[in-house]
């Protein structure tokens, strides 16, 4: 008989599970975390080549003239900003047209939740301007889109400046098969938000727009500019979307090829490329890029304006102009022709980037890890929770159903708490500390559970619980990674260890603390204060706790501006979670 | 007796070489072609495989310059590279790099375009089954006299072409197809050029007589492209046609060239690939072969500075009177495949071999030596 339906070697094999599970345990984990830091040594992961054939190679002669004039426009332009004091948006509509674009703009508000302090706006009113460079001799089915965004003060008014210079150069030729709108957008994501929304007519996330006049046919691609000085040392490019959904690899390569091509030195998570990735320092470069990527789509916050497009499975990536030290720099004339170039690729193609891989991790730009090759770290963490189910006792009574669901659902009704701000309040730190509250009172729980039920808790029960919590666990954290492979991974290193070695039976005093050290939150301020680490700008604890603060009310504020999931996800369902382990602690 | 027996092996022997003569005589005026036709085939759409268009229209370009009029050329391009939205030069379709020619031009005709050339349009046109409404313009009314130049490009595979991104011919549909020709007298000789990937895995497959083949690449080579044009943003021309069109651009209605000499175009170290050719189905030597017997249409002319008299007058038919009934005649079309001409017609023979006649006779000798050997009273024990 085979072995699995053969019941006596089955119950060997359970016994041999359930008596070598703690070995099985630490050995999966360690597997796990060492596959995951594997991923950035660079023999296993493969070159970054391009899978559409339709773009082919990097052939075009790109041949973009005027820099200077761009430059000239975008000092025009940050006048005109400083003059009307937001975005000047005469002034934009008049020098779109005199470029021979269609103009129209959109007029858009929304009012916060509470206000953003790191970006100091409650009350957003704004306005998007984008002109519509109509293809000369294609039927309006396509097109593309590029867009700068319109921030105060002296950011990105070379990026409007360059994006009216190319505008005007790429009316001029013949060869668009697809139409090119040009978007500014004031109030950066808010701005882009309500454009996409009014392109698409879909109203997700309740935000107060005018409809659009004028409309281009299907976006296939997207490009996000952002560039604040004349001259610029390097290029950056900014990959992590919305919910941490991420373009086609595709669009990474063609931008790397034309880096390659043109001689502009090219960055991701702003980290230069290093050839010596046999040398500990290299590999701890790679990792540090890898790990940057991970915490940055792990977060689930657009990470430029590109972020909102993904959601409509328009491939878009945003470029920013870094100036810093160095004594190579190229000037605007060559962001152009790049821009150009990747243009006139884009222009090439026939259907939607699709060829390559939508789920990949990048250590570096040249190099990328693909999902077959990542999974398994996470499969090795998701098997430990598999043999605790197994190494679950075959017989037991069942216990009164009360005292399993009670827990459950007290949990969930403060994840539901948590989630729920329907609090008249305007100031951050009360809706925040409020939360933190509610998460902390969650903690006392177990003692007001027991009251509830009268003592009535058997030997038993815990263990069902515990397999419930189990399963709830396995269920979520797949179906999470899945869709956002970093916050999975991440949430799996933390509550792992938690499902394997709780019960009632360990020590509370320390397993309280471990418990509450592996808690979602607390998972969130470490690695707060490790993504600062890795940006080379490490806090202090008091900037630290500030810092985390600000990203539960920008988690908040994400989720209801641009329906970002991962507020609601670790509110509702992962802290519910995490507070039936806490239960199984202080079970009686 | 012995003279009896000698006498009848000679008039049996005699005869059967004075049939012999007959048929000699017929094959000394029987050979050579009367017209030359072209069946030129870009099967690759999208603006990225532009290459194959150009490939397909310098061809058109040489045959036409050496003679083929646009009447018997039948010219299939999968797609519109001249007016594609991405062409930054509009109506033009270049073959060497830095716009030097434009192989478009304003006096091109497209016979099938778009989506027009299919597997099934592509077999219609070699093996005349179209239905009654296709123009002329879109048939290939080749007879046996005609010399067919046939040439493929696009993408393909080991034994298979692509067409359109959709559907494949295969080499054995291909060589089925010219076996149709074959036996419907569509062609005298006909020259077969595919410039593909693995091309030479398409004519493998060929069993017809009179074929000659070239391909641009061995089973398991691809074919590469040749030069890219940075203004245009595509690879404009395939290495092997690249090469090909050098040589026919020394061609001239007059030349001597012969196919040898057509072998020798594009070796490895141009091509990269290793070009391939196939003769063993073509019956005459490929040396006497001329390049014009299939590139051009090349007329066999005599000028005479003579003049005839067309002394004869022309008589007029005599008129009918008005009250004669007018004669029924009943007309009937020649019938166009002449079954029973096709099946009775004896396969020419390459090989000699003895005449009927002898073996008939050398049979009969034996026997008659067995019997007179033996006696006649063993003829029982054989019937």
């Amino acid at each position: 008989m085979g072995l699995l339906s053969d019941p006596n070697r089955r119950r060997a094999l359970i016994s041999l599970l359930t008596r070598l599970n703690a070995p099985i345990c630490v050995v999966c984990y360690m597997a796990g975390v060492a596959w995951f830091m594997g991923l950035a040594f660079e023999p296993f992961t493969l070159r970054t080549y391009m899978s559409e054939n339709a773009m082919g190679s990097t052939m075009v002669e790109e041949r973009f003239p005027a820099g200077e004039r761009a430059l000239a426009t975008g000092r025009e332009f940050s006048a005109h900003k400083k003059k009307v004091g937001g975005m000047p948006v005469d002034w934009l509509v008049k020098t779109m047209q005199a470029r021979g674009l269609e103009v129209f703009t959109q007029r858009f508000s929304r009012t916060l939740p509470f206000p953003d302090e790191n970006k100091e706006r409650y009350l957003v009113k704004g306005t998007n301007v984008y002109g519509i460079l109509r293809a000369p001799r294609a039927p309006r089915t396509e097109a593309l889109v590029l867009s700068a965004p319109c921030t105060p003060g002296d950011n990105n008014n070379q990026a409007v400046g360059l994006l009216l210079g190319l505008a005007q150069y790429f009316r001029n030729q013949v060869y668009w098969a697809k139409d090119i709108i040009f978007l500014v957008n004031e109030h950066d994501l808010i701005g882009m938000q309500a454009w996409l929304e009014g392109y698409h007519h879909t109203n997700t996330t309740g935000m107060d727009w005018s409809p659009l006049q004028g409309r281009g046919g299907s976006i296939q691609a997207a490009l996000s500019l952002e560039l604040s000085s004349d001259v610029i040392t390097s290029l950056d490019l900014v990959l992590e979307g919305l919910n941490g959904q991420l373009p086609n690899l595709d669009l990474a390569n063609l931008f790397y090829a034309f880096c390659q091509k043109i001689g502009v030195l090219c960055t991701i998570q702003g980290k230069l490329q290093r050839n010596d990735w046999d040398s500990v320092s290299g590999y701890s470069h790679s990792v540090q890029t890898m790990m940057l990527m991970v915490m940055k789509q792990a977060s689930g916050r657009p990470w430029g304006d590109h972020g909102l497009f993904l959601r409509y499975h328009i491939e878009a990536a945003t470029i920013k102009g870094i100036n810093s030290f160095r004594q190579y720099k190229s000037d605007t004339t060559t962001i152009g022709r790049l821009l150009e170039g990747m243009y006139r690729k884009l222009n090439n193609l026939l259907e939607r980037l699709h060829q390559s891989y939508f789920f990949y991790l990048m250590p570096s730009l040249s190099h990328f890890v693909s999902i077959g090759y990542y999974m398994p770290a996470f499969g090795l963490l998701a098997v430990i929770l598999l043999t605790l189910i197994k190494s679950a006792p075959s017989q037991m009574s069942s216990p009164g159903v009360l005292s399993v669901l009670t827990p459950l659902v007290i949990s969930h009704l403060t994840g539901v708490e948590v989630a729920v701000e329907h609090f008249p309040v305007s100031e951050t730190e009360a809706v925040v500390l409020t939360a933190i509250a509610i998460y902390t009172a969650g903690l006392a729980l177990p003692h007001n559970t027991h009251r509830l039920l009268s003592g009535e808790g058997t030997e038993q029960g815990w263990k069902v619980l515990k397999l419930v919590a189990v399963l709830y666990l396995a269920v979520l954290l797949g179906c999470t990674a899945l869709i956002n492979f970093s916050l999975g991974f991440i949430l799996a290193l933390t509550l792992v260890p938690v499902a394997a070695f709780v019960t009632p039976h360990v020590p509370k005093i320390l397993s309280a603390f471990i418990l509450v050290i592996l808690s979602p939150a607390c998972t969130l301020l470490f690695s707060v204060f490790f993504f600062q680490e890795l940006q080379e700008m490490p806090v202090s604890f008091i900037d630290g706790w500030m810092l985390f603060l600000s990203v539960i009310s920008q988690g908040i504020l994400d989720h209801s501006l641009y329906g970002s999931l991962v507020y609601p996800l670790i509110a509702l369902l992962v802290y519910p979670c995490w507070l039936l382990f806490w239960n199984i602690l202080f079970w009686k | 007796m012995k003279i009896l027996t000698f006498f009848s092996l000679f008039s049996t022997f005699l005869s059967a070489n004075s049939i012999n003569v007959e048929e000699n005589a017929g094959q000394f005026f029987s050979s050579g072609h009367t017209n030359n036709w072209a069946v030129l085939v870009c099967t690759s759409r999208f603006w990225f495989n532009y290459r194959h268009v150009a490939n397909t229209l310098s061809v058109y370009r040489s045959v036409k310059r050496l003679g083929i009029p646009d009447s018997h050329i039948v010219l299939m391009l999968a797609d519109d590279m001249a007016c594609n939205h991405r062409n930054p030069k509009p109506a033009t379709v270049f073959s060497h790099k830095n716009m030097e020619l434009n192989v478009y031009g304003d006096d091109v005709e497209v016979d099938y375009r778009g989506y027009e050339v299919t597997v099934e349009n592509f077999l219609r046109v070699l093996t005349g089954r179209l239905p009654p409404s296709t123009p002329r313009s879109k048939r290939l009314l080749s007879d046996d006299r005609s010399n067919i130049l046939i040439y493929l490009t696009g993408h393909g595979g080991n034994g298979f072409l692509k067409f359109q991104d959709s559907e494949e011919i295969s080499n054995v549909e291909l060589a089925d197809a010219f076996e149709q020709m074959w036996q419907k007298r569509r062609y005298n000789e006909l020259l077969f050029i595919i410039d593909t990937c693995q091309g030479a895995s398409m004519y493998e497959r060929f069993y017809s007589p009179n074929l000659m083949a070239l391909a641009s690449s061995q089973v398991g080579e691809d074919s590469l492209s040749h030069q890219p044009d940075l203004a245009i943003g595509v690879h404009l021309m395939d290495r092997y046609t690249f090469y090909l069109l050098e040589f026919l651009e020394d061609i001239h209605p007059a030349s001597k060239a012969n196919m040898k000499d057509l072998f020798k175009v594009c070796p490895k170290s141009q091509c990269v690939s290793t070009p391939g050719h196939r003769t063993d189905l073509f019956l005459r030597d490929p040396g006497s072969a001329l390049i014009t017997d299939f590139f051009g249409s090349v007329r066999k002319v005599e000028i005479t500075m003579e003049t005839i008299n067309l002394t004869d007058l022309i008589k007029e038919a005599e008129q009918n009177p008005m009250n004669e009934k007018p004669q029924k005649v009943t007309y009937s079309y020649v019938d166009q495949l002449p079954v029973s001409e096709i099946i009775h017609q004896k396969p020419k023979q390459k090989d000699w071999h003895p005449p009927d006649g002898f073996i008939l006779g050398l049979w009969t000798l034996i026997l008659l030596v067995f019997f007179k050997t033996y006696g006649i009273k063993h003829l029982k024990h054989i019937f």
